[in-house]
């Protein structure tokens, strides 16, 4: 039997966003783009993201293979499955219906829920063809988006670049997918694993690694293949741009994990030089890349790249300690990245939205309770304690040391000075330089209610830290990789 | 009864609390903005109170740590909420929050845009350093030495002098680059002990060729925040941009947290490393008292003349500390609490007639006893115990690091000695130009007396520094056990290596 009761209630997430995806083309279709059109179509498509998140919790925590072995899920797919959720529930909410950003479509909601359920996909695959699939079905929508605003010649760009190097990276992933199946005989995960086990890995298997974890690399923008990143994330309308900044990281990141932990876990030593290296580049170019920018999500890009590098670190560790590390930091980066949008979204001039970094100036007289919130989100990114992401880096850097990369530990705290720096400058912009051109002060209370939550979980991470490690702890050992905790 | 109460977690979070009072004030006009002052005041004041029962229920026949508090935090991974206090972070805390209403109320009126967030940036800043010399676990120590950076971050360049970006910047990134290196070494020791507390980790005896490594590590964090020559030069900036309770504050605690870690964890934990390392640092600390003292001598910049001192100060706390016996570390301990009164002291002092001129140059003023005869008497006191005469709180630490010193190495004591002679030149020397001499130029003449608060504020600080200077047995008590203590773990250690060699 192809679905049970069993299939049903393991894919529950993506069955409910792809009936709300579906059912939205529909009336979309019919109601045309109309304000009143487009709340509907954003209220129907928030509840769909709630009810698929509440389903999370019901989703079995033990291994499970349905769909003939096309698809997995466990404890650490749920747990990622509902960072993806939430961080895709904070992107669809933040978009205010008032403001014209160029994605004032009801078409917008329904591409990101169907890259929602792409990305779910992506994070349960257990077989290439269904892992390249997922990862479709989260791209394509996503290059629609990002040259949504047909006004922008800045967005068309965006959209075009991101298509081309996105459609460069599925052939480099599809490659390595070719090699994989051919030298192992299967496009399975688990099969795939086996004949590693049994067979060890031969140089075609290796080179099909390299490949596929290549192609990876771009969906999590790690350098040397994040040169979409800033183009994309300044092109593209700011509600897109907070979009790609919280929730398709994370399920890259965590096919990323899937694949390296799971499948290739025979042969960490292979891939976790590439990985290394991937981290390393991606600390450096985040951290230099990011001092000389003057465009505001030009930043967040290179800063999300910085932090990829962080994440890798501790993917590089190969241990399920490394694992555990990687989720709480994607943990911290959703909550510091919509906390952060959220405020980028607010920030306007007689209603145009406005991103470069100078606008900042004086924003705390302005608005004080947005720049303590950013201020927060800015200490926390460069890793300050007590906040948020000082845990985030605590644990990827504690896992890399355990397990021997303390050279990677040490640069990656050393850029993480080197990114402190930029991130003080926009605490300085806003609290040391006086208003130059005051911001619009009317803010919608959806991104006041978003950035709430986020400060509280950013300010307040040390009083959860305990449960949330125990629970990636737990979670982690899902993986077949050796490696104490 | 007052045993039973958690009294380092109330007098840790006391402060925070005002914040959220703070908070709960809303308002813009001048009367809520001395409400916030008034508030900012009382807790603090009461903090200190409340502290001052650490003094006196504190029992200094034992070395061990006293008012300990544990709490699990992050469960089943060693890492927990661990509060204590001993002989050495005891006198730090009340420095702190003994020092902490003064500097509020040295900033009463010098500050005058954004009050509110200033009083609050302050009360966070005391609950991070009270509860750095409280925390009896890494992590919680690291918690609290980097979250210190956040409101120093932002008094220095929020309420500071013209160049407060670039010294702020230059204060928080110094700070950072060194932490971060400390940071993994925390790491490294964790993953040896499975825990991050402190006492487990002083017993640990990790293996000594690890021992050089971790001490780097933890070396390149304390040697920035002393600071050491030759990463001192954050300093001058900070201290000449930062408001005067900025600069107290940073003088008076900030720089102590350097000295603090160096006792609590070099020389426990890397006992073979500090034996090691310990001509290095006489190195660099004789090279910091010499350099710093001669460049002092050429500032025209009252504020930076005492920052370059603070270091040279500091350059005998680290040689104290070093010379690894009893002598020493006591001497080290002493100067880092006198420095810790008479510098903030002397920078209220440049503070006071600051506020009046609006200048720190030292030319500009000249014959200030003429017009203000109670504030050359009071600055005199200081620049005396900052020369280290006896009879002030300044001459017992100087004399008891020399005295150490000399057990370790005379030609050390010899350069150190030099330092002194230098100190007394370039304080002297700034008193002159300062305090004597005719009152010539028409500013100077107008300058008012010192005013009730202004007096409040320096009264104690003079009869602290008096009081320590003759009669040091109360702070002594305290120390001598842990310090016995410590010096015997690491003259053991000694002894066993000459044993091997």
């Amino acid at each position: 039997m192809l679905f049970t009761q069993m299939t049903f209630q393991a894919a529950m997430p993506e069955y409910i966003l792809a009936v709300v995806a579906l059912g939205l083309v529909l009336m979309a279709a019919f109601t045309g783009e109309s304000l009143g059109s487009r709340r509907l179509v954003k209220m129907i498509a928030l509840v769909g993201y709630g009810f698929a998140f509440a389903t999370t919790f019901i989703l079995p925590s033990e291994s499970q293979v349905i769909f003939l072995g096309l698809f997995k899920i466990d404890g650490f797919l749920v747990y990622m499955k509902g960072l993806v959720l939430i961080g895709a529930f904070f992107a669809c909410w933040m978009v205010d219906e008032d403001w014209s950003d160029g994605v004032e479509k009801p078409e917008y909601q329904v591409l990101i829920m169907l890259a929602t359920l792409g990305m779910l996909l992506m994070i349960s695959a257990n077989d290439l063809i269904s892992l390249y699939m997922g990862l479709e079905l989260q791209s394509l929508p996503l290059y629609v988006i990002a040259a949504m605003n047909t006004r922008s010649l800045k967005s068309s760009e965006a959209g075009l670049k991101y298509f081309l190097l996105g459609a460069l990276s599925s052939g480099m992933l599809l490659y390595g997918a070719s090699l994989i199946y051919g030298f192992s005989g299967s496009t399975q995960f688990g099969e795939i694993a086996s004949s590693i086990a049994q067979n060890g890995a031969s140089s075609g298997m290796i080179i099909g690694v390299v490949f596929l974890l290549s192609g990876l690399a771009f969906k999590v923008s790690a350098a040397p293949f994040h040169m979409w990143t800033p183009d994309v994330y300044e092109g593209a309308p700011t509600p897109v741009t907070a979009l790609f900044a919280i929730a398709p990281k994370v399920a890259a990141i965590s096919l990323l994990l899937n694949v390296t932990h799971f499948v290739f876990a025979d042969i960490r030593l292979e891939w976790m030089q590439v990985i290394i290296a991937l981290s390393v580049a991606s600390m450096a170019v985040g951290a230099y890349g990011a001092i000389m920018q003057k465009d505001l999500k030009r930043m967040m890009a290179y800063s999300s790249i910085a932090h990829m590098g962080y994440a890798l670190a501790g993917l590089a560790a190969g241990t399920q300690q490394g694992a555990a590390g990687v989720m709480i930091y994607m943990t911290t980066y959703i909550f510091m990245g919509a906390g952060t949008f959220s405020i980028i979204l607010m920030m306007r001039r007689d209603g145009l939205p406005v991103q470069k970094l100078s606008d900042l100036a004086g924003f705390s007289s302005t608005h004080p309770y947005c720049a303590f919130g950013l201020m927060v989100f800015m200490f926390s990114m460069a890793g300050i304690p007590p906040l948020a992401g000082f845990f985030a880096k605590w644990y990827v850097f504690l896992a890399a040391v355990n397990a021997g990369l303390i050279p990677l530990a040490i640069l990656g705290v050393l850029t993480s000075v080197i990114g402190a720096f930029y991130y003080l400058r926009i605490i300085k912009l806003m609290y040391f330089e006086d208003v130059d051109q005051p911001l619009d002060t009317n803010a919608p209370k959806e991104n006041i209610i978003i950035l709430t939550a986020s400060l509280v979980v950013t300010g307040l991470f040390l009083f959860i830290i305990g449960p949330l490690r125990e629970w990636t702890y737990f979670a982690a050992t899902n993986f077949p990789i050796s490696g104490a905790l | 009864m007052l045993s039973s109460w958690p009294i380092l977690s109330i007098v840790t979070f006391l402060p925070l609390m005002g914040v959220l009072f703070i908070l709960l004030a809303s308002g813009n006009n001048k009367s809520s903005e001395h409400n916030c002052k008034m508030l900012t005041i009382w807790v603090s004041s009461f903090t200190f109170i409340v502290s001052l029962i650490l003094y006196f229920g504190f029992d200094t026949t034992m070395a061990g740590y006293q008012f300990e508090e544990q709490v699990e935090w992050i469960a089943g991974s060693g890492i927990s909420y661990h509060l204590g206090v001993d002989g050495i972070s005891m006198p730090l805390i009340l420095l702190s929050t003994f020092l902490t209403p003064l500097s509020i109320l040295a900033s009463w009126h010098s500050i005058k845009n954004k009050v509110r967030e200033f009083m609050i940036a302050f009360l966070v800043l005391e609950t991070m350093m009270v509860g750095m010399f409280a925390s009896l676990d890494m992590m919680m120590f690291y918690l609290f030495f980097e979250g210190v950076l956040i409101p120093m971050f932002l008094i220095i360049g929020i309420w500071g002098g013209p160049r407060r970006v670039y010294a702020a910047f230059k204060f928080f990134l110094y700070t950072l680059a060194g932490s971060v290196l400390m940071l993994v070494g925390i790491m490294v020791m964790y993953l040896q002990a499975g825990t991050t507390d402190i006492p487990v980790l002083s017993d640990f005896n990790f293996p000594p060729q690890l021992q050089y490594w971790l001490f780097i590590g933890f070396f390149a964090s304390f040697a920035v925040k002393v600071p050491m020559w030759p990463v001192h030069t954050w300093l001058p900036d900070a201290h000449v941009e930062a408001p005067t309770a900025g600069s107290m504050i940073l003088a008076g605690v900030l720089l102590k947290m350097g000295g603090y870690g160096f006792i609590r964890f070099s020389l426990p934990m890397f006992p073979d490393a500090s034996v090691y390392f310990a001509p290095f640092i006489f190195v660099l600390s004789v090279v910091a008292i010499i350099y710093t003292s001669l460049v002092a001598l050429a500032q025209s910049d009252m504020k930076k003349l005492i920052a370059y001192s603070s270091v040279a100060h500091m350059g005998f706390v680290t040689i104290g500390i070093f010379t690894l016996n009893e002598q020493g570390i006591t001497g080290a301990m002493f100067q880092m609490i006198s420095h810790g009164l008479v510098s903030a002291a002397l920078f209220f002092c440049v503070g006071i007639v600051y506020d009046r001129l609006h200048t720190r140059e030292i030319d500009a003023y000249g014959g200030v006893a003429d017009v203000m005869p109670n504030y050359a008497v009071f600055f005199m006191i200081m620049m005396l115990a900052s020369v280290g005469l006896p009879g002030t709180s300044g001459f017992v630490g100087e004399i008891l690091v020399l005295v150490g010193a000399y057990q370790a190495s005379s030609l050390v004591a010899f350069f150190a000695a030099t330092g002194l002679v230098l100190g007394a030149t370039y304080m002297l020397w700034l008193y002159r130009r300062v305090v004597f001499g005719r009152a010539e130029k028409g500013e100077v003449i107008r300058m008012p007396v010192l005013n009730n608060r202004e007096i409040t504020i320096l009264a104690p600080l003079t009869i602290f520094i008096v009081w320590f200077g003759v009669y040091p047995a109360p702070l002594l008590d305290v120390l001598n056990p842990v310090v016995a203590l410590i010096s015997e773990a690491v003259s053991n250690t000694q002894m066993a290596t000459a044993n091997i060699q």
